[in-house]
């Protein structure tokens, strides 16, 4: 489908114009959505689509308000001279820099330990001799296989009720389960933990495909001279994986980042990340502000696309395939 | 038996080269499982065990028998069809009199509640009165509220006594017990599980032949132009799969509500008058549209990489050899493609079951999925252990369908952009 031959016949023609059509048609419906809220957001009225004045590209049909409000909404005095302490308030109250602040911490903690444990696992993985493989594979992925819905009300039960299984020991009374009085609902490290859980899988799966291509050659030239196997790690195989281990952390961030249905089970009101804050808001009091982060958040991946784009054409020339 | 040469062997330190290697692979085994010991720990205790935990629910069944003890005992020494005499209502009245001054009658009310609505305020009305009741039991409760002697509510509570019972997963498939322990099903009125169930299973089997449909062309384009072109198209693939579920959800409402940009434009354009807006958003509709478009890279995706090991010499030879072009794609093109397709639509299929977020927020009634209704037990009727055995339900298919896709295509094989 690369060109249309010169030899091909009316019909073919047709066909090949009327699949390029098809496959357009198939592209603006991927893409325009994410388009059309962008100049939405800068919308001066408080309406969900295009008004007149808009349409006549009249600069008066446009307007910041709604970014404005993204500062301003949850601040104690939003109404008062903008200084230092106008922006203290901001920075400590508005509730969207507030789910802002709440997004990155759980983000970060969460991408950390699933990228750290998870490039761990798949350096173990990637082993040969590493026994019942495939069903320890298994069960690592399937943090993404199983609904969300269910993962959350699983970690629900047992945040809010800890226990670890015990064999039926000579406990008195006998127990079969092991009870703690620390409780990790509600609190930030239970949704750091169970974002990574959800980010996990993500890291395993780019870290090995990284790892299939990685030429095992090289870990024992370096051994052979006289390397250990944690210089070995740092200075030979990391630097050839790092791409792929970026881009699996950056699979766990947005895993992270995006997630509300936990946030929304386990989460208090204290913890209310960027997608909480925009779950209630599109369920409550439905307002252009949620365009106005939602451009904010469509700049974000096309920060994170361009990122895992470059790292995988780096990781590619670095395993001397051919850069895309 | 070893070959007399074979025994002398040894590695320069003088042992057996054969317990040498044995040595060495236990150790190479040793040191990959340990790699992966830190995490596997991690995810069972964080993720599997949870969720055992919350399967357990299902079948666990103590609210009754803990807060009972007197009539969990008589229905333990009477088997089903036993007439209900009077020690039963004595057992009643003296578990009613402890239940009501340790306020778990609401608990227990609650119980009996979630099989037989309305009981709820049969017992917490009983218990308050429960300190006056006078032997004969039986005249004194019937008189206090003849539903006592309804048989409905003794098959109930003595499902409700067992220590496990498999009623949530009977109520989750909208079957109930009758007075004689025999398993029927509920009033056609009450039927909501089996076809919410069927409802999931239907739209998700829409959206994944939608995406197939969407995904089929794009997918060869994007494998078929030359790689620089192809790489700019692909950023319009990935971009939607790195934007935020809530930011593609909210763009949909914005573009098929009522006064969305879609209507304004149909009004505009005159196809539709005012009167006539399409109602596409809070329907099956908005939910069908919106999971499309956030489920179709997932469909694209392996697709293309299919498609593009694909030699295009393949379909050369076959035209060659005189096949016309529709022959071409049927008996060689599609057939090719084929792991591809069985590899995006499993992944579509499995990731639309579980849905939760979308139809909750653009699916209205008629759009919502079965993982809407298990959030809906958890978050506001509170009866866990029938959202637990819903989830179990749901768990299972999702299961089936990931050890299928594991058969088809391989966990390792799953790719990401």
């Amino acid at each position: 489908m690369a060109a249309i031959p010169s030899h091909a016949s009316a019909l073919e023609r047709l066909w090949a114009l009327t699949f390029r059509v098809i496959c357009g048609l198939v592209l603006l419906f991927l893409i325009a959505p994410i388009l059309v809220i962008i100049p939405l957001s800068f919308n001066a009225e408080p309406y969900f689509t295009f008004t007149e004045r808009m349409l006549t590209l009249d600069p008066e049909g446009y307007s910041l308000r709604w970014y404005d409000n993204l500062l301003t909404f949850g601040m104690v005095a939003p109404d008062a001279p903008r200084d230092a302490g106008w922006w203290a308030d901001a920075w400590n109250n508005a509730t969207w820099v507030r789910a802002a602040k709440n997004s990155a911490i759980v983000g970060v903690f969460a991408t950390v330990l699933a990228t750290v444990l998870g490039t761990l696992a798949a350096l173990g993985l990637a082993r040969s001799e590493m026994p019942a493989r495939k069903a320890v594979m298994a069960i690592l992925v399937s943090p993404m296989i199983v609904p969300i819905i269910i993962s959350a009300t699983g970690v629900f039960f047992f945040y809010s009720n800890p226990g670890l299984p015990l064999p039926k020991l000579a406990l008195d009374p006998p127990a079969l389960r092991l009870d703690f009085d620390w409780k990790l609902a509600g609190t930030y490290l239970g949704i750091i933990l169970a974002h990574t859980t959800l980010g996990i899988p993500f890291v395993i799966i780019t870290v090995t495909a990284t790892l299939t291509g990685f030429d095992r050659s090289l870990v024992r030239a370096a051994a052979s001279l006289g390397a250990g196997p944690v210089r070995t790690f740092f200075r030979v195989q990391m630097p050839l994986i790092l791409p792929g281990v970026i881009s699996g952390a950056l699979f766990a961030f947005v895993t992270s980042f995006d997630e509300v249905v936990m946030v929304l089970f386990i989460g208090a009101h204290d913890q209310q990340t960027i997608p909480r804050a925009m779950w209630n808001g599109i369920r409550e009091q439905i307002s252009p502000s949620i365009l106005a982060v939602a451009t904010v958040l469509v700049v974000v991946s096309v920060a994170l696309l361009t990122a895992v784009e470059l790292l995988r054409r780096r990781s590619e020339r670095l395993r001397g395939m051919s850069p895309g | 038996m070893a070959e007399p040469g074979a025994a002398a062997l040894t590695t320069a330190d003088g042992m057996p080269l054969r317990a040498a290697l044995a040595r060495a692979s236990r150790r190479a085994r040793l040191r990959a499982a340990l790699l992966v010991a830190p995490l596997l720990l991690f995810v069972l205790v964080s993720f599997v065990w949870p969720i055992g935990q919350m399967l357990l629910r299902s079948v666990n069944n103590v609210q009754f028998a803990a807060n009972m003890p007197e009539l969990t005992a008589w229905f333990a020494a009477n088997p089903r069809g036993t007439p209900v005499d009077e020690a039963a209502f004595a057992a009643l009245a003296a578990d009613l009199r402890l239940a009501a001054a340790s306020r778990t009658v609401g608990t227990v009310g609650t119980r009996i509640n979630y099989e037989l609505p309305g009981s709820r305020s049969l017992f917490t009305a009983t218990g308050r009165a429960a300190g006056g009741l006078e032997p004969p039991y039986r005249e004194a409760l019937l008189a206090l509220n003849p539903d006592w002697g309804r048989e409905e509510l003794w098959t109930v509570m003595r499902g409700a006594s067992a220590r496990y019972t498999a009623n949530f997963y009977l109520a989750a498939l909208d079957l109930r017990r009758d007075a004689g322990g025999g398993i029927v099903r509920v009033a056609p009125e009450q039927r909501v599980y089996v076809s919410l169930f069927l409802r999931t299973f239907a739209l998700s089997a829409v959206i994944t032949v939608v995406c197939l449909a969407l995904g089929f062309p794009v997918a060869h384009l994007l494998a078929t132009l030359p790689v620089r072109r192809a790489n700019m198209l692909m950023i319009l693939v990935l971009l939607p799969f790195w934007t935020s579920l809530l930011v593609r959800t909210s763009s949909w409402i914005v573009l098929l509500q009522g006064q969305g940009v879609v209507n304004n434009v149909l009004v505009a354009l005159g196809i539709v008058d005012e009167g006539g807006r399409l109602s596409m958003m809070y329907n099956q509709t908005g939910t069908i549209v919106a999971m499309t478009h956030i489920l179709l890279p997932f469909m694209i995706l392996p697709l293309y990489s299919v498609m593009k090991t694909i030699p295009p010499a393949y379909a050369r030879a076959a035209r060659s050899l005189g096949a016309t072009s529709w022959t071409t794609f049927r008996r060689i093109y599609l057939p090719l493609t084929v792991p591809g397709i069985g590899a995006g639509a499993m992944l579509v299929f499995i990731l639309a079951v579980g849905y939760y977020i979308t139809p909750a927020l653009v699916g209205g009634a008629s759009g919502q999925l079965i993982s809407n209704q298990i959030a809906f037990h958890m978050q506001n009727t509170l009866n866990w252990s029938l959202a637990a055995a819903l989830a179990a339900l749901l768990l299972a298919a999702v299961l089936l369908l990931y050890w299928l896709y594991d058969r088809l295509v391989g966990i390792d094989n799953m790719k990401l952009g």
